[in-house]
């Protein structure tokens, strides 16, 4: 310890850096025993500048976000390494110490800002803790402030908004008050963990342009994690990539994505491309639902009069923001919620409203898979059963062919045969979706319902899941429901689109028609909000969508 | 180890950039409760230990007594001696005898109870968090009935008009015990029947039986084997105060409850005799909730921080 300290000292720090990480090591302890998670990082940061780390889950980049602060989480410790803030170096310091340093000049902003609030108080009030606590300035200027950077952070409602409670108001105005509370005491450093990952693609733009407009207002330094390249594309000026806790790559942002170096890199920008061929609509509908109104209460209408059809052997990709009803049209299929009204036809003949009401054989052709590998498989069943249990139900399976037919849907889905004795918390997160789509083909299905299936996983193993769908569409020729609020794997896998917005079907038509211009209002909004991989784009589509507006209040204003 | 490090290697290949292989290390279960038990905090060892004897001694209580359990061997009240080792009570039977037996008839009569409260609560509560609706309504409407009643007094009313037997007295501490049950397991079986993996089980056609049983139950079973410590503790105490009350377990069964009632009177002449059976149920309770201490630290994931 004490000699690789000596070693980093002689590396002496680069003038200017307002935050220089160097040869830091981190360990996580997991089955009692201590795994390296961060393998020798080095990490500088000047003033003003916004560093984007990248890298799928499991890389470490959140576990440096936080060793910025020198912090470590409860089951993680800094083993090596100095972290040098303005020339302090924060893994010697004590914890007093660090929180007298760090409180008021390093702040923080979580993913989940919903889960970051305390629902009990108003957002104002847990505002002005940090700068009462640190002494930065006194309740009443505190208050001022904090109005001001509400109007910077273009919340609606700047005077007022501060006194409801966190959910009142909504998620991306919740992430941009938690941006505002980061920044109330002016801090040198904020670092981000994936602040909009969890948020709609209209929403997420408003709140990355909004934290890109006051990080460069006040000059503030910035470690911006997230695993979406078109997002730090936007944000960063520099990008650091990393894998297994390891830097793979560094460079200028415009360096990087014009020409990344590493073949790791490589493939993570190849990710973006993949694109499914348009087919024709085939032999006749699979799934026809008429008309259908649907709700959880009489009152509340969450689905009005919707019709799609789904061809046999081809995707329909439903897509629209949370709160469009999509998922809800997922329980309407699936019989979990009988429909207020209207009528769901499968293979000629109409299908009973209630799950009550379907034949085994009905439930065995109509399957589903879920968003979230984590919750869709019993954690206390091993992979043998959960595949074996709708084989024994639907076909009869025992013993021996039983067994068979499961290896063979391991080899299906690409997974070794003996991952059949695993329980689902050892499996990986990409391994665990393809056990949910191989217990949805495991008998044979017609139609599938996916549901986001792939927005819980990193862009590259969504990329093998989205390419597995792909092939056994070819192979069984089975039918996809897919329901999505990423355009980008609309793209990939569609063959015809369906719009929703409010529980109500805005447009919908073949893949090429709906993605060629011109668009409906509500589906450009969409296609336009999807980050692309351009370093000015974000700026480019701000200032377009400031001059429409100009425009159009100049032509109300002449008429 | 080095073969599954190999096949996740071929794994990797097929997926692209898929995760670093996972590190597995699979131990039977007896393996890893040696290694937990290894492990345990002072205070969880004590107690199993003294679990292990307690029940060591209810299951040879015949070979370990020196006498009868209810034969009369000796005048009444005799004192401690080589003979009688803790003397004699009221009637002159062998208190160490009565005190090794005792064990065999407490403890086996609260084990059988818990299990039966435990059947009925537990299978209530995990149907009335999968059904909801007018189900839960009533289950749980009825059970808030049962629990406005001190239990204590409930029994002894109950206990009064049917009559004391064991078969009784099981049966009414069960019940009245099981609202407990049902009010844990419901709560914790409804953050499981809401998970996707139970929606996935009912769309494909599983029945109520397999969904109760297979999706939800091994998914709260910890809480409820902590709660069954507890529980076990809370009956074997009722049962030994019923026993003092004069309306549990009848003589000349030995009890550790009844034979702290029978011998009372010694305590005025400073004679700790009585206090025996009282002390014997006191240790097995803290031993009890010492392991369950310990089991519900490790299921519920808290960590020692430092």
């Amino acid at each position: 310890m004490s000699l690789s300290k000596q070693a980093v000292d002689r590396r002496s720090s680069t003038p200017g850096a307002l935050l220089e990480i160097l040869g830091l090591r981190i360990e996580g302890q997991s089955d009692e025993a201590w795994h390296e998670i961060v393998k020798g990082v080095d990490l500088t940061l000047r003033r003003g500048e916004v560093l984007g780390l990248i890298g799928e889950s499991g890389a470490g980049k959140s576990t440096i976000g936080l060793a910025a602060m020198g912090y470590a989480r409860p089951g993680c410790r800094i083993t090596a390494g100095s972290i040098r803030f303005d020339s302090v170096n924060l893994a010697d310091v004590s914890e007093a110490e660090r929180r007298k340093i760090c409180g008021a000049r390093i702040a923080y902003v979580a993913q989940s800002a919903a889960a970051s609030f305390n629902p009990a108080h108003r957002i104002i009030d847990q505002y002005v803790e940090a700068p009462l606590q640190h002494g930065v300035m006194g309740k009443a200027e505190a208050k001022r402030t904090a109005v001001d950077l509400f109007r910077r952070l273009r919340l609606p409602d700047a005077e007022h908004i501060g006194f409801r409670y966190p959910h009142q108001v909504s998620g991306g105005q919740l992430q941009r008050a938690m941006t505002a509370m980061a920044m109330a005491c002016r801090p040198d450093l904020i670092i981000f963990d994936e602040p909009t990952t969890a948020l709609d693609v209209t929403t997420q733009i408003e709140v990355l342009a909004a934290i890109k407009d006051i990080v460069h207002q006040f000059n503030t330094a910035a470690i911006y994690i997230t695993h979406d390249l078109a997002v730090v594309a936007q944000m960063a000026d520099r990008v650091m990539v990393l894998r297994y806790g390891e830097l793979v790559e560094e460079a200028p942002t415009g360096v990087m994505l014009t020409k990344p170096q590493h073949a790791y890199t490589k493939s993570l920008w190849a990710v973006r491309s993949l694109r499914k061929e348009e087919e024709e609509p085939g032999e006749g509908a699979l799934l026809s639902v008429h008309g259908v109104n649907a709700g959880y209460r009489a009152a509340v209408k969450v689905l009005q009069d919707i019709s799609i059809e789904v061809p046999r052997g081809r995707t329909v990709a439903v897509v629209g923001e949370s709160g469009s009803g999509k998922s809800t049209l997922a329980r309407v299929i699936t019989g979990l919620l009988p429909p207020l009204k209207g009528q769901i036809v499968f293979d000629g003949k109409p299908l009973p409203p209630a799950l009550k009401g379907r034949s085994k054989d009905m439930l065995r052709r109509l399957q589903m898979i879920y968003q979230s590998p984590d919750t869709a498989l019993n954690p206390r069943r091993r992979v043998r059963d959960i595949l074996g249990r709708p084989l024994q139900l639907h076909s009869g399976l025992t013993g021996k062919a039983r067994e068979r037919r499961i290896v063979e849907l391991l080899e299906m889905i690409e997974l070794d045969q003996h991952f059949i004795d695993r329980l689902p918390g050892e499996l990986s997160g990409g391994q665990k979706q393809r056990i949910c789509i191989a217990r949805a083909v495991a008998v044979e299905p017609e139609l599938i319902i996916c549901d986001e299936v792939t927005s819980a996983l990193d862009q590259i193993i969504a990329e093998g899941i989205l390419k597995l769908l792909l092939r056994l569409q070819k192979e069984l020729n089975v039918s996809y429901l897919y329901i999505t609020h990423d355009l980008a794997t609309v793209k990939a896998i569609a063959d015809w689109i369906v719009v929703m917005r409010d529980g109500r079907i805005v447009q919908q038509g073949a893949k090429g028609q709906v993605l060629t211009p011109p668009h409906h209002p509500y589906t450009d909004l969409l296609l336009s909000s999807v980050p692309e991989m351009a370093t000015g784009w974000l700026d480019n589509l701000m200032a377009e969508r400031a001059a429409r507006k100009a425009q159009q209040l100049l032509k109300s204003a002449d008429q | 180890m080095t073969t599954s490090l190999n096949r996740d290697a071929n794994l990797v290949e097929d997926v692209g950039f898929a995760e670093p292989p996972p590190k597995l290390a699979h131990y039977t279960w007896l393996q890893s409760a040696w290694r937990e038990l290894r492990r345990a905090p002072l205070t969880a060892r004590f107690g199993l230990i003294v679990i292990l004897l307690y029940i060591l001694t209810a299951l040879f209580a015949p070979l370990i007594a020196p006498y009868p359990e209810t034969e009369i061997v000796g005048g009444a009240y005799e004192g401690w001696g080589k003979q009688f080792i803790l003397g004699t009570d009221q009637l002159g039977r062998d208190m160490l005898s009565r005190l090794i037996y005792g064990a065999r008839n407490t403890i086996g009569i609260a084990f059988v109870t818990t299990m039966l409260a435990f059947l009925l609560g537990g299978a209530l509560g995990i149907l009335a968090s999968v059904l909801r609706g007018w189900v839960d309504e009533v289950l749980g409407r009825f059970v808030d009935v049962l629990m406005a009643i001190p239990q204590l007094i409930f029994a002894l009313v109950l206990l009064s008009i049917v009559g004391t037997s064991v078969v009784n007295l099981v049966l009414i501490i069960a019940v009245l015990d099981s609202t407990r049950v049902f009010r844990l397991s419901r709560a914790v079986a409804v953050n499981v029947a809401v998970m996707d993996f139970v929606e996935a089980a009912r769309l494909q056609g599983e029945k109520l039986g397999w969904i109760m049983s297979r999706e939800i139950l091994p998914n709260i079973l910890p809480p409820l084997v902590a709660e069954f410590g507890l529980r076990f503790c809370f009956v074997f105490l009722t049962v030994s105060a019923l026993s003092f009350l004069g309306v549990g377990m009848q003589p000349p069964t030995a009890d550790w409850g009844s034979m702290v009632r029978e011998n009372a009177t010694l305590i005025t002449y400073g004679d700790i005799t009585p206090l025996l059976p009282a002390g014997a149920i006191a240790l097995l309770t803290v031993a009890v909730n010492f392991v369950v201490d310990w089991f519900l630290h490790k299921t519920s994931g808290l960590r020692n921080e430092p």
